[in-house]
């Protein structure tokens, strides 16, 4: 492919979280993994990691508010 | 208390064999009720269904009225017919399984992988019979039994035809209970609970008297619910059917019959299915049948179990009171005494509710603490005291100080519901501050509010911490005021704190007390007081401010300020206040506006919110006085324009014509400049549309700076200008439309172009595009228009009326869509945003955690306001 949208700057970056870190992650903030919001196997931003079902996605956003916002999603 | 969690629900459908089991009856006549007015035995109404009548009881069960639940019966049909509402599944099996042998038309290698795919997504059922379905079509020979399968059509809603051929429910009902249980499995039904021939009816439940109530009216004659009248209706049909069936009556005939007995059962479901006339009753009023009860907004669902009547609450006109507080109501008298609070007797209150108890109407009601209940009057008031102990409740009448829930439909944000203080007045009528108008958005043509009074400590409590009106002044969804002073308001305070307004002693006084000042402040113009003396009084004493006022702003777009030198502004625009006390500056909406009234802002920011609501009750009674006594009025002549401006504006049209025929004639040659991004006909329209706006522009600027010029005099009239100026109401585009002329009229963002062939109206020629007759309305509302301008207007003003129609039902609908899907998320304890089952929704709420209503405009913190403090400090 020419270009990779997740190069175009109102695409947010999307990080595939380490297990150790997904499972801390989840531990700390009381979350069993079916309740995070749920990201597609296939969706174009993270297509590139090959990622499996259950893999926990991290996304960094820019936000006018908060400066930046983090954001996790588990992938179906 | 035992709570248990749903697991599943699973739904069913009703087999012959259970309707007939739960049948307390069965039906055998179409009469209800005989000569004499008894019900007859084996009719619709017979006891054995449930009793209405109160003292009877029921022959089924026993029990009088309010027990007995009611009792379904049943109706034999002569003939089978189809259950409308399943005949699209009816249609899938008949298209995917064979008349022969009943196997779906599959090879048995497909059917196998088909089990597999069930078996491992069961909830993928309905998918994997829409793809039977859909190969299954295609197969014109069955692979099982090698018969040939014929075309199936389904005229909806129920009647079939194989080859053109029309084949009837007994038939339909042979041919699907051949299809043998593993097939079914395929489809998603679990032949365990459902057979597939339950969809084709033999036996039809009657449902209990209770569900269909018959009404006696007043001149005595009985009324019956529409379902008794729809089911008689099947009844006599279908006792038609077999007189003629015994008889032997031709094919023909019966089959008519058969399918009347169709229709009828078909409406008895559903009086609206697509293709059948819906049933009407005897007045032409079409009937309301089983669905017709349970869909829509007057169905049971949004009506009766979404939406309740509650108890404790009263609806009445509002009107407006100035000399209330903003978080008062005024209830009247007959309100306060219908409306009652549940008062638990403890050992620290009992002897004020023995005294409520012994004063005349103050308290209804004695609750023991088995929640039986004793009337309390005059004449028992002695065995009321005596009994009356720890642990009992009195309901008590509403009275002063009572806090209640006051609301105004339609409830589009949280400021429609606000927590007030009861307070109770003669009149018929609700009434509240003028000032929290805004947040109800109502006014007083005949606005109806409700009131609802919270009936426990908790409920009580929570009102006045979370809703309590004067906590509200900020709003939630943009952080600046939103409880506030408007229109005579803004105009009332203007007027008091212009430079030229003076009080004699006597006057200043009356106004002092009427705030409740006893440090009575020095006169500051020789003897008198200025108004911005009387105000500071409102003020808290530690206050400090300073911006420019609206009028400020005003002055600058007219151009007629140029360089702002602060306090020694010659308008009095630039606002000062050091300590409490108004050092220069006229009051306007700039310090008491929407969202960015710089003195409400501070009063219900910085302090508690005791003095923002002090500050309205002082405002408000200063505002009343000077308005009634100074005035403020408007009149034609103001809008009168002197010879100079009429000249300018004449020579301006005349330039709007010129230049609007050099455009026509550029366009027509084709040697007009293109916009970027546009053709060469849309950038004319846009240059013609510019070319309006400019001219208009122009004149707008020099009407404003020949109307504002007497306000800024020594004693100015208090008129529509000031109304401008302080930015009350009105502003200089109204003044323009008035004084000025309208310019350009406009629908959709451009010039008009509907109408006839190649012109607007037929007062135009043919294929003129230019200024004329393209819309442009050269004369103002004083002076009036001619025909043409009339219709341009009315172009204009069409698509407003519109607008505003269509834009309310679209928002209703869209806000109702979004209320229902955010209904239940909420913020918990670790800072998450979470559905109803704890899905997360945000990690952080709005991503930042910030509260909108605690932010300043938006923003989580006012960097200038605290470099401003840190300067201060040191």
């Amino acid at each position: 492919m020419a270009t990779s949208i997740t190069d175009h700057f109102l695409v947010p970056k999307h990080y595939l979280l380490p297990k150790e870190q997904a499972e801390k992650l989840l531990e700390e903030r009381g979350i069993s993994a079916e309740q995070l919001p749920r990201i597609q196997k296939n969706d174009p931003a993270i297509k590139e990691f090959k990622p499996l079902k259950g893999d926990i996605v991290k996304i960094v956003r820019n936000s006018p508010t908060a400066g930046q916002s983090i954001y996790y999603r588990r992938v179906v | 208390m035992l709570m248990k969690k749903i697991h599943s629900v699973e739904f069913q459908i009703i087999s012959p064999a259970m309707i007939r089991k739960m049948s307390a009856l069965e039906i055998k006549t179409p009469d209800t009720y005989d000569k004499d007015g008894y019900p007859m035995e084996g009719g619709l109404m017979d006891p054995h269904l449930g009793v209405i009548n109160p003292g009877l009881r029921c022959k089924t069960c026993g029990q009088k009225m309010k027990q007995c639940p009611g009792h379904f019966g049943s109706l034999e049909l002569v003939r089978p017919v189809v259950h409308s509402e399943f005949s699209r599944r009816i249609e899938m099996l008949m298209h995917a399984t064979c008349e022969e042998c009943g196997r779906i038309v599959l090879p048995e290698e497909d059917l196998e992988k088909l089990r597999r795919d069930v078996e491992a997504q069961p909830k993928h059922t309905e998918i994997i019979a829409k793809k039977i379905v859909a190969k299954a079509k295609k197969i014109t020979k069955c692979p099982h039994c090698k018969a040939i399968k014929g075309k199936l059509l389904l005229d909806k809603p129920t009647n079939f035809f194989m080859e053109k051929e029309r084949i009837y429910p007994t038939q339909i009902r042979e041919w699907i209970e051949k299809i043998p249980e593993q097939d079914l499995m395929l489809f998603g039904y679990n032949p365990e609970r459902i057979k597939p021939e339950w969809f084709i009816l033999t036996v039809v439940p009657v449902p209990p008297i209770t569900l269909r109530p018959s009404i006696t009216l007043e001149s005595g004659i009985k009324s019956e619910d529409d379902l008794t009248h729809k089911l008689v209706d099947i009844i006599r049909i279908n006792i038609r059917l077999k007189d003629n069936i015994d008889a032997g009556a031709p094919q023909l005939i019966i089959e008519d019959l058969w399918d009347l007995l169709q229709y009828h059962i078909t409406t008895y479901f559903d009086n609206n299915t697509a293709g059948v006339p819906p049933a009407k009753h005897r007045s032409g009023r079409a009937l309301r049948t089983l669905v017709q009860r349970l869909k829509g907004k007057k169905g049971r669902f949004r009506h009766n179990l979404t939406g309740k009547r509650v108890n404790f609450a009263a609806r009445s006109t509002v009107t407006p009171d100035p000399f209330l507080e903003i978080s008062e109501i005024g209830v009247p008298e007959t309100i306060a005494k219908e409306l009652t609070v549940p008062e638990i007797v403890t050992s620290w209150n009992k002897k004020k509710i023995e005294k409520l108890v012994k004063d005349k109407d103050k308290a209804v009601y004695l609750i023991r603490p088995d929640e039986t209940r004793k009337k309390i009057d005059e004449t028992n008031k002695k065995e009321v005291l005596e009994e009356l102990d720890i642990g009992y409740k009195v309901e008590r009448r509403l009275r002063n100080g009572d806090i209640v829930l006051f609301n105004r439909q339609p409830s589009l944000h949280r400021l429609s519901m606000l927590a007030h203080k009861v307070r109770v007045m003669p009149g018929k009528t609700l009434r509240i501050n003028p000032i929290v108008c805004k947040p109800y958005n109502a006014d007083f043509d005949g606005d109806e509010m409700n009131i609802h009074v919270p009936q426990t400590e908790e409920g009580k409590t929570e009102a006045k911490e979370l809703m309590y009106v004067r906590d509200q002044v900020i709003s939630p969804r943009y952080g600046g005021p939103v409880i506030i002073l408007d229109e005579d308001g803004v105009s009332g305070l203007y007027v008091l704190t212009m430079k030229s307004t003076e009080f004699t002693p006597e006057e200043a006084m009356q106004y002092f007390y009427e705030i409740g000042i006893t440090n009575i402040p020095k006169p500051d113009r020789g003897k008198n007081y200025s108004g911005k003396i009387i105000f500071s009084q409102t003020l808290p004493k530690d206050l400090d401010l300073e911006y420019q006022t609206k009028t400020c702003r005003v002055l600058k777009k007219t151009g007629l300020c140029k360089n702002c030198v602060k306090e020694k502004c010659e308008h009095d625009a630039y606002l000062k206040i050091e300590r409490g006390k108004l050092k220069c500056g006229v009051i306007d909406a700039a310090s008491l506006g929407e969202g960015s009234g710089k003195i409400i802002d501070a009063l219900a920011r910085e302090y508690p919110s005791e003095v923002i609501e002090k500050f309205y009750f002082d405002t408000m009674r200063l505002i009343t006085d000077i308005l009634t006594k100074r005035g403020m009025t408007v009149g034609l002549d103001e809008y009168e324009v002197s010879d100079k401006i009429k000249e300018k504006k004449k020579k301006i049209v005349e330039e709007v014509m010129e230049e609007g025929k050099k455009l026509v004639e550029k366009f027509s040659r084709g040697t007009l400049k293109h916009i970027p991004g546009r053709n060469l006909e849309e950038s004319f329209e846009i240059e013609m549309m510019r070319l309006a706006a400019k001219s208009k522009e122009k004149l707008e600027r020099e009407i404003m700076k020949e109307k504002l010029g007497p306000v800024l005099s020594k004693n100015p009239e208090l008129n529509t200008m000031v109304m401008i100026l302080s930015g009350s109401r009105g502003s200089s585009i109204n003044l323009m439309n008035i004084a000025g002329f309208w310019g350009q009229a406009s629908v959709r963002e451009g010039r008009p172009r509907r109408g006839f062939s190649d012109r607007l109206i037929s007062l135009n020629k043919r294929s003129d595009f230019g200024v004329d007759a393209g819309g442009f309305i050269s004369k103002n509302f004083l002076e009036g228009m001619n025909a043409k301008e009339y219709f341009y207007h009315s172009m204009g003003g069409r698509q407003g009326e519109v607008d505003t129609g269509v834009s309310t039902k679209v928002s209703g609908y869209l806000y109702r869509r979004l209320a229902n899907s955010l209904k239940d998320l909420m913020v918990n304890h670790d800072g998450t945003v979470r559905t109803a089952d704890k899905n997360v929704v945000q990690y952080k709420y709005g991503e930042d955690g910030v509260f909108p209503m605690k932010t300043v405009q938006g923003k989580s913190v006012d960097i200038e306001e605290e470099f401003r403090l840190f300067k201060k400090k040191k």
